[in-house]
């Protein structure tokens, strides 16, 4: 069986003014079909440069990003991308943008206006469609840019700290309407985050990174049900295991 | 127009009739030197009744229209083109910089002598003069379009001509509307130093016969029209940038 998502050996050196520094070392990760994978790590541990290189956004030092079998050599539209700062075109109303991957395929005009619909709808912002992206909240904005990702029809998400920029409150729901989401479309998702709770809530298998340069610490595949409750013990259980190998990276870093 | 332009309009064409119509009762100096609003308005009539003036706009107009359609055209491709690549600007950008503190009236003699008295003279001054400007804030303004929306668009399928088209453009869009009213507004500035020399006909021509036949009304009444073809087109250009940049007002509106 060939995996989505295939890594192998990848690693990418930043050239600096003080010399180059490795941000990420040696990594090989594969992500099965369907599966909801989230890259953990603290900030610096090239959990970013990771997904950019998946997307295409960078190119690697060394190794290489396989999708579906092929090589990946720059950005394209079998791997949506969601980020963290939302990037929307503020130009376009909330529904051109989520138009905006099927224009660029050449959908016929009612094809377009259901797939807008229907994911605008799965999202929660039908009655917004007209609106422009500077009259909506961070949430809503998030809710926009995962709609725009899903309706280009992907085999895979990227979601860079998605929920990063978002408030606490605001950042469960989300949470909660992906893992709803995820259950409907049955996506392949790379997410990166530095939010332990998030990754065990979300994640089929959580990808611990340690920091400078960065490499696969451990991986951990979280057996709890679908729907997941962040207070059973079982799911502190995980945090609780989780955290302890992240802090030992923390720790290293201030040695 | 707010009440406040309005007022302040009013108020120095009151200031001008005052000191106008005052030397004319008091006679501390000729006159003639010092047009009034009366003989700016008689001539503005005269000139309108037998068709000059329509005549001299048309031409500085089809003029600035065509020179500024080349330059512009050419500003937003090239300044485009170098933004996205890289040796293409580290080549032209040193040349540019090297061409740009030059007054572009310094060239018009050139000009002349490449081109001739007739059309192509005024046409190609007028596209040299506006194209590096409207280049250099064309070519920043793409440079300033995020790079983040090139990345999701890309992951979003798009190709380069898609870029350029759906997100360069549109992106860029406020920087280079401010380079077209720039350019426009430049265009009008050189079109009457190039009508000063070698030209039968065009604003810059009538205010030129109003020195060489010696009726200083008419030289007043040729920048009063300029004054006005320049606010007018200002005027359209700013309007049809509000109706582009809805989404921009939509926050205040919502």
């Amino acid at each position: 069986m060939t995996m989505t998502i295939q890594v192998r050996g990848l690693s990418r050196v930043f050239a600096g003014a003080g010399g180059s520094t490795p941000a990420l070392l040696d990594v090989d990760l594969d992500v099965a079909e369907r599966e909801f994978v989230c890259i953990l790590g603290p900030s610096g541990c090239g959990k970013s440069t990771l997904l950019n290189l998946v997307a295409g956004f960078l190119r690697p030092s060394a190794g290489e990003v396989r999708v579906n079998g092929r090589r990946v050599t720059g950005p394209g539209a079998d791997r949506g991308v969601v980020f963290q700062e939302y990037v929307l075109f503020p130009w376009l109303t909330v529904a051109g943008n989520v138009e905006f991957g099927l224009r660029l395929s050449g959908a016929a005009a009612a094809e377009r206006r259901g797939t807008v619909a229907r994911y605008l709808e799965l999202v929660g912002l039908a009655a917004h469609a007209a609106k422009y992206p500077v009259q909506l909240s961070g949430g809503m904005k998030q809710r926009v840019a995962i709609a725009r990702a899903l309706a280009n029809n992907p085999s895979i998400i990227l979601m860079d700290e998605p929920f990063g920029a978002l408030d606490a409150q605001t950042r469960e729901v989300l949470q909660d309407e992906l893992g709803r989401i995820q259950r409907v479309e049955h996506k392949t998702v790379l997410f990166v985050t530095h939010s332990i709770r998030e990754a065990v809530y979300l994640a089929d298998r959580v990808v611990v990174m340690t920091s400078a340069p960065g490499r696969i610490k451990q991986i951990v595949s979280i057996k709890l049900p679908e729907v997941r409750d962040r207070f059973a013990p079982e799911f502190t259980q995980y945090e609780s295991e989780i955290t302890r190998t992240v802090k030992e990276e923390v720790a290293k870093v201030h040695e | 127009m707010s009440r406040a332009r309005a007022v302040a309009l009013i108020g120095v064409l009151v200031a001008w009739a005052l000191v106008s119509y005052g030397n004319v009762a008091l006679e501390l100096m000729n006159p003639v030197l010092l047009p009034t609003p009366g003989q700016v308005a008689a001539v503005l009539a005269d000139t309108v009744a037998d068709g000059t003036l329509v005549r001299h706009v048309g031409t500085s107009l089809g003029r600035v229209a065509v020179g500024f359609g080349i330059a512009a055209a050419a500003a937003l491709s090239l300044g485009i083109l170098a933004a996205m690549c890289v040796p293409l600007r580290l080549t032209v950008e040193p040349i540019i910089e090297f061409v740009r503190p030059i007054p572009p009236l310094a060239f018009l003699p050139m000009f002349l002598v490449w081109f001739g008295l007739g059309e192509a003279s005024k046409i190609a001054f007028i596209g040299y003069t506006t194209f590096f400007p409207m280049f250099i804030a064309i070519a920043a303004a793409v440079l300033r379009v995020d790079v983040p929306l090139l990345r999701a668009a890309a992951s979003l399928g798009a190709g380069r001509l898609d870029l350029i088209a759906r997100v360069i453009v549109p992106a860029a869009l406020p920087g280079i509307i401010v380079a077209l009213r720039l350019g426009f507004a430049l265009a009008l500035f050189v079109i009457v130093g190039a009508e000063f020399m070698g030209a039968d006909a065009g604003l810059g021509h009538l205010i030129m016969e109003g020195r060489t036949f010696f009726v200083p009304a008419q030289i007043v009444m040729g920048a009063l029209v300029l004054a006005l073809l320049g606010s007018l087109v200002n005027a359209l250009l700013l309007a049809a940038e509000r109706r582009l940049f809805r989404w921009r007002e939509a926050a205040a509106t919502s």
